[in-house]
């Protein structure tokens, strides 16, 4: 059984399009990653499989359960993190998550309490008194104090410092090695390559890509780093050129032995050769 | 989830129920006072043509506890009650969007029809809460002036209005699911355009039958004063809008997108 699994799976604003023909897989298990630029249609994928807005088109399934008729169920076994973390502003952080357990019918105090621990969360303010990095950390608190079989995370870190960012992550690790199924959408690919085993590339509402973060990060373009010139190559299958001081930098797409040809006939102080990190290779997608 | 919307709502709740007990109080308290000037300006009031029809004064004598009572109440907790029930129903629905907790709500295992259904108990639980309230203070200011005014007529007064916050606040709650920013303005002027419809109503033969537009049709005090009774007609086309008003809104929120 997957944890995730859409099949043509359509949304439509009116007229306005939202994602199309989205057939995307996610192992139960798994740790994902879900990529893509502003406006690509990754909200609107998350917002469809938790039931806030109905497809236009498709069919999806969440552990199993199709999410038209079996919503409340699937919700039940879902943590959910918005990119916006909105709660009512009168109350208080501890009564936000014992008002989110008590939908729940559970009692999470005691994770509750370890998850508060750990993220350094004051209970007892005020959600107003919040800066956007502590009501990030009451959404994850809801999101995760019920040990959901599925975390669906949008954009969880914006907001989080650096050392939060590594305790939220520590988190999830943890909770992925007991059996959790994790999807995170982001726009940071060093933190999907870093922590996804698997991950899709979404660009103005269709999939185009879902793999393993390594097969995702290989390709047959090479970052060429050359030094002691600043001149474009005359060579073809050349990207994203960036040219600093006397250094240029390209996306190499063509054949090596040609680069090197081309190569050895200039005078060059420092040359390197590397694999694109999936940041380049994601613009590469987008260019 | 209702606990929750009671808290949400309780400022609201004090503030609008302080302010109506104490005008209604205020009104009462000031009556003794008003009878022995109201001899001579009673009949004046009684005399002023389509004035009088509009407000049920030519059937009501203003020298009398229950004539006095039944004008001033009407203007108060008819229009209070009537702008409270309409913020509350306007915005019980919109304002999960309007704040953006839409999401945290229903993204926790709580279908749509079960978080409308809490929502509207909630709202019919602030309306009685104001309602006792606002009868409990009126019945203290009444006793404290020495009146004893016939309890039939009161009752149905009080009853009459109680209805038509219900009406009033459903017609708002049908209109909320269709809204995702706050509707104050939309539900405030609607009740406030009810509330003319039957003055004007009262004003000529011609467009009487506005009458089933608006639920302050069957909260005239006159007639309620007179007849001892509410009026079935109206009151059966008000019955008709509130289903309709629920029904709307359990339909529309219930398949509603959530944007934000």
């Amino acid at each position: 059984m997957d944890a995730i699994k859409t099949t043509s799976l359509t949304k439509y604003y009116g007229k306005s399009r939202g994602i199309t023909d989205m057939d995307l897989t996610v192992a139960q298990g798994d740790f994902f990653g879900f990529i893509g630029p502003n406006g690509a249609g990754k909200s609107t994928t998350i917002r469809t499989l938790l039931g806030l807005i109905a497809p236009s088109d498709g069919n999806a399934q969440i552990l199993g359960m199709d999410i038209g008729r079996q919503k409340e169920e699937i919700l039940s076994r879902v943590g959910y993190m918005p990119s916006e973390a909105s709660f009512y502003r009168s109350m208080r952080v501890g009564d936000i998550i014992k008002f989110s357990a008590e939908l729940r019918r559970r009692d999470c105090s005691a994770e509750a309490k370890n998850l508060c621990e750990r993220l350094e969360l004051d209970v007892n303010k005020k959600i107003r008194e919040l800066s956007l990095g502590n009501r990030k950390k009451v959404s994850i608190v809801c999101a995760l104090q019920h040990m959901p079989e599925l975390c669906i995370l949008d954009e969880p870190t914006s907001g989080l410092d650096p050392l939060m960012q590594r305790e939220f992550y520590a988190i999830l690790e943890e909770r992925n090695k007991g059996g959790t199924t994790v999807f995170v959408s982001s726009h940071i690919l060093s933190e999907v390559q870093r922590y996804c085993r698997h991950a899709a590339v979404i660009r103005e509402g269709r999939l185009l890509a879902s793999d393993s973060t390594e097969r995702l990060g290989h390709t047959d373009a090479k970052r060429v780093r050359l030094r002691g010139t600043k001149l474009p190559l005359e060579l073809p299958y050349v990207k994203d050129v960036q040219t600093e001081g006397d250094s240029v930098s390209f996306l190499y797409g063509g054949n090596l032995k040609e680069l090197l040809n081309v190569l050895a006939g200039m005078s060059l102080t420092d040359v390197s050769i590397t694999e694109p990190d999936l940041e380049e290779i994601f613009m590469h997608y987008y260019s | 989830m209702v606990k929750h919307e009671l808290k949400q709502g309780r400022t609201t709740l004090l503030i609008w129920t302080a302010v109506i007990a104490f005008m209604l109080a205020l009104c009462v308290l000031i009556y003794p006072e008003m009878e022995t000037q109201m001899g001579d300006v009673s009949s004046m009031f009684a005399e002023m043509g389509g004035f009088s029809a509009a407000f049920g004064m030519d059937r009501l004598n203003f020298g009398e506890f229950m004539g006095f009572f039944g004008v001033e109440c009407g203007n108060i907790l008819g229009l209070g009650g009537a702008f409270f029930a309409a913020l509350l129903g306007i915005s019980v629905l919109a304002k999960e969007e309007k704040e953006q907790t839409a999401e945290f709500l229903l993204t926790h295992p709580v279908s749509r029809r079960a978080i409308v259904g809490k929502k509207l108990v909630s709202v019919l639980i602030q309306i009685l809460l104001l309602n006792i309230s606002v009868a409990g203070v009126t019945a203290a200011s009444i006793w404290a002036i020495g009146e004893s005014p016939a309890f039939r007529p009161l009752f149905l007064l009080f009853l009459a209005y109680l209805i038509l916050q219900v009406e009033v606040a459903s017609v708002c709650f049908g209109i909320s699911a269709f809204l995702n920013q706050g509707g104050a303005g939309v539900g405030l002027g609607l009740a406030a355009l009810l509330y003319f419809l039957n003055i004007i109503a009262n004003l000529t033969e011609q467009v009487r039958f506005l009458k089933y537009a608006t639920p302050f049709s069957y909260t005239e005090s006159a007639d309620i004063i007179t007849e001892e009774c509410l009026d079935v007609k109206y009151l059966s086309v008000g019955l008709l809008f509130t289903v309709i008003g629920i029904g709307v809104g359990f339909y529309r929120y219930c398949r509603k997108d959530i944007l934000s």
